[in-house]
């Protein structure tokens, strides 16, 4: 143990900043994090046993405990629910012969929940290894399963273990890309980059943060800041070193086109952050990718490296003075990664806690120095804008929210998959366009997002003043339940909520028991009033974006679709809310007392 | 270089990127704070100290001033948000004032009374989370745990600089824990600092508990807005 641990410490210098990845080669070599590894580690990077445990535990995909000979994540989603998972999960319980959450008494499958794995245009999926399943159905899910009882691996089954996982035709034998459109920006075939960045790296570093400046480019991840002034402040902040943080941590339930993005073309991330790096002065990027592209790994790795072969990558890039590389840091399943404070946390080696702010990351980030953190398709989107110009970009969109964006769109309708709109068209007809089925509500920019009315607010726009989507939308039709949906949105955020402070980690879980107490026919017009008040206090005091929009799935549909919880209320009778449940109340007194004598008997 | 920024309309004069929260109590305005302590880094984790500034409402221990803020501390509406969010930190864990060693001297049960609550607005929710008395001089009754980060971030073993407290799982699933060994390295003085630091009866010091007579406890002698507003000199 000691050996194999200290081989693992060596290979990152015993650098208790790549504690993430540290404890991945730990887990992939042993199948767990074990305490006597914990122990061992903790003496190598001179941590505590319980400050390594403290990250650990953090992420939903390191184990501490034996998980199971193969690991299996049902991703539980809202529009899975929609597309019989149930089923499949009384499917995989049966032939596993374990609940949920447990391993089965061989030590053979562990099955576990987990949120949105961006493949909302192919779901049911789950997670088996390293491998994912898509378009599940109760006869795939056993014939898999019988597989792995058989001895074959999730490769041999997904009929990948001949395939090379650093090409393409891996990724694509897993899951599909879904491009239902040509757009003018993305997904532009054999694009040449080496000359491409021979001509951005003719301009000055300040032509390049102008050029970006101009084209109005806001953040494509959802927060939607001026991506040429956020440069424009990295280049002009102070530090030793300077870092480009690529944002892949994609996990909004319902988005994935960073996941296609990544697929198809990768190349115009690997360029806009190099261009990135050009412009603000940086010698190291980092693409966080979500532990649930697991997949894609090997593939973005030789991406990377066939940069570097090309010299687009390195040292003296195009034989300029200009060094440049790019590591992966794998995430490890926490939603709150994708908050640029918390990423920059667990880049760090440590809990995916979002940052006090300020400073904001522009001026000290990643080891305290100055990180531009920008989103997968931000990235692409300067790859483009650069090689074709600002005014051409700008033509694009409306005057505030300039050039198009990808829309991952999912749920009731014909054509899931990428669209790329222009910022401008109505909902109406990006509904028309994806072939949306008798819809009823719409949920753009997924749970942290808004839930709209598909009669009303249909002739709302694409952009950053109206609907200002992170790309993701999903689509319910009539025949939906919505405060299903609604609670499912708030058992996310409760599920993902990382606890530092008190608003989001104790509000939520009571906004999520107020759902289930009006779905249950137990509420009363006092809880609709608490909602919103505790919505309120939730948005106005919470640390970081999760908190501040963890309310709104309640608020947006109260709001939209005030019906739908109107019908289910109940008036109080007499002096007791109709939450109160009197008779069980009385029981539990009588339950303890006879308790006690019983305790006093024996 | 000096600011000025207002306060419920009051002028002051303060220096820039002075911490709001500190502002306000040399200013004679009370903020109530459960993680924050003055000379410490900010913690920004219990939000009790939020106040509007400039018509957003944001934590005063992260705000640093700049000239011509205004502040809002005792408007109505973020008041009550203050209040709320003790009120959240009584309904989450177990406080049970009268039967706490902490009682008199925890820094939860005197901003309650400071924010005026009388009883939580949140529903109880009694959790049952085991106690850690494995260390020889201390333990922790977790479920008065307000995950404050305090210990986490400012208790570490003397000689080799490690953490002796932490935070385990995230969310709901969030545990107080303490590293045995290192804790019972911990000379008795640390140790009652580290009970002290604690702002509610997480932490408890073995062998000591209920000292103080009623009437002679610690915010009893002195309140906690009287302490807060005392400590000027930087």
């Amino acid at each position: 143990m000691q050996l194999k641990i200290q081989t693992i410490l060596d290979r990152y210098g015993a650098d208790k900043t790549r504690l993430m990845d540290i404890l991945w080669d730990v887990q992939r070599s042993d199948g767990f994090i074990s305490e006597e590894a914990t122990e061992a580690l903790a003496e190598g990077l001179n941590m505590s046993a319980c400050d390594i445990h403290e990250t650990a535990s953090f992420y939903h995909f390191y184990f501490t405990q034996p998980p199971g000979k193969h690991k299996i994540f049902l991703a539980d989603t809202v529009i899975a629910r929609a597309k019989g998972y149930e089923q499949l999960r009384e499917t995989l319980e049966r032939v596993c012969g374990c609940a949920f959450g447990n391993v089965d008494d061989s030590g053979t499958f562990g099955l576990y929940d987990t949120n949105c794995i961006g493949l909302s245009d192919q779901e049911p999926a789950m997670m088996v290894d390293d491998i994912v399943f898509t378009n599940l159905t109760p006869e795939k899910v056993e014939r898999i399963i019988a597989g792995l009882k058989a001895g074959k691996s999730a490769e041999t089954i997904a009929g990948v273990d001949r395939l090379d996982p650093a090409k393409i035709e891996y990724v694509e034998a897993l899951v599909e890309d879904n491009i239902q459109n040509e757009g003018p920006v993305f997904f532009r075939a054999d694009r040449d980059y080496p000359t491409l960045l021979e001509n951005a790296l003719e301009m000055l570093p300040d032509e390049i943060i102008e050029e970006v400046t101009n084209s109005g480019l806001r953040g494509r991840g959802g927060a939607g800041f001026p991506t040429g002034l956020k440069w424009r402040l990295g280049r002009d902040a102070e530090g030793e070193e300077k870092y480009i943080i690529c944002n892949a941590d994609e996990g909004e339930p319902g988005t994935f086109k960073d996941r296609v993005l990544l697929t198809r073309s990768p190349g115009d991330v690997l360029l806009g952050m190099i261009i990135a790096a050009w412009g603000i002065g940086s010698r190291q990027g980092i693409i966080y990718l979500r532990a649930e592209y697991w997949y894609l790994k090997a593939y973005l790795e030789q991406q990377i490296e066939d940069f570097r072969k090309h010299g687009l990558l390195g040292n003296n890039i195009l034989g300029k003075n200009f060094d440049f590389d790019i590591r992966i840091q794998m995430g490890a399943g926490a939603y709150i990664c994708g908050d640029e404070t918390a990423l920059i946390e667990s880049c760090e080696g440590k809990r995916g806690t979002p940052r006090v702010k300020p400073p904001y990351p522009i001026q000290q980030g990643y080891l305290g120095m100055p990180t531009s953190v920008n989103n997968v398709e931000t990235f692409a989107a300067v790859s483009r804008i650069i090689a074709k110009s600002a005014d051409w970009f700008n033509a694009l969109g409306t005057d505030e929210s300039t050039g198009t964006r990808l829309l991952s769109v999912s749920g009731d309708c014909e054509r899931p998959g990428i669209y790329e709109i222009e910022w401008g068209v109505s909902l109406n007809k990006v509904l028309r366009m994806v072939g949306a089925v008798d819809p009823m509500a719409v949920q753009i920019s997924g749970p942290s997002g808004e839930c709209v009315s598909a009669i009303q607010d249909g002739e709302r726009l694409f952009c950053y003043s109206d609907l200002s989507c992170n790309g993701s939308l999903m689509i319910f039709n009539r025949h939906r339940d919505l405060l299903d949906i609604v609670e499912n949105f708030m058992r996310f955020f409760v599920d993902e909520s990382c606890g530092i402070c008190v608003p989001c980690r104790a509000g939520g879980v009571d906004l999520y028991q107020k759902i289930r107490l009006i779905r249950a026919g137990r509420g009363s017009e006092k809880d609709l009033a608490d909602i919103r008040s505790w919505g309120t206090l939730m948005h106005a005091t919470s640390r970081c974006g999760l908190g501040t929009t963890a309310a709104k799935p309640l608020l947006t549909t109260l709001d939209k679709f005030p019906e739908l919880y109107e019908k289910l209320l109940v008036t109080p009778e007499g002096p007791l809310l109709p939450s109160f449940d009197l008779k069980a109340a009385l029981q539990a007194h009588e339950q303890a007392y006879q308790d006690l004598v019983q305790e006093k008997q024996s | 270089m000096s600011i000025r920024i207002t306060i419920d309309g009051h002028e002051v004069i303060a220096q820039h990127g002075d911490r709001l929260v500190d502002v306000a109590a040399d200013n004679g305005v009370y903020i109530p704070t459960l993680c924050y302590q003055r000379g410490k880094p900010c913690l920004g984790t219990c939000r009790a100290c939020s106040v509007r500034v400039n018509g957003n409402v944001m934590a005063a221990c992260t705000v640093p001033v700049s000239d011509g803020m205004e502040v809002e501390v005792n408007e109505p509406e973020v008041a009550d948000m203050r209040k709320a969010l003790v009120e959240l930190l009584f309904a989450e864990g177990n406080h049970n004032c009268p039967s706490c060693e902490k009682s008199g001297r925890c820094e939860l049960q005197a901003v309650g009374y400071e924010v005026g609550m009388m009883v939580s607005r949140f529903p109880y929710r009694f959790p049952v989370r085991e106690r850690e008395t494995a260390p020889e001089k201390l333990w922790l009754e977790r479920d008065r745990c307000i995950f404050c980060q305090r210990c986490v971030e400012f208790v570490r073993d003397k000689e080799t600089g490690r953490k002796i407290f932490s935070i385990d799982h995230r969310g709901t699933h969030a545990s107080i824990e303490v590293d045995v060994a290192l804790a019972n390295k911990m000379p008795d003085e640390q140790v009652r600092e580290a009970a002290e630091l604690c702002p509610v009866g997480c932490i408890i010091e073995k062998g000591l508990g209920y000292n103080d007579p009623i009437g002679r406890r610690k915010f009893e002698i002195k309140s906690i807005r009287e302490r807060a507003l005392k400590r000027k000199h930087k």
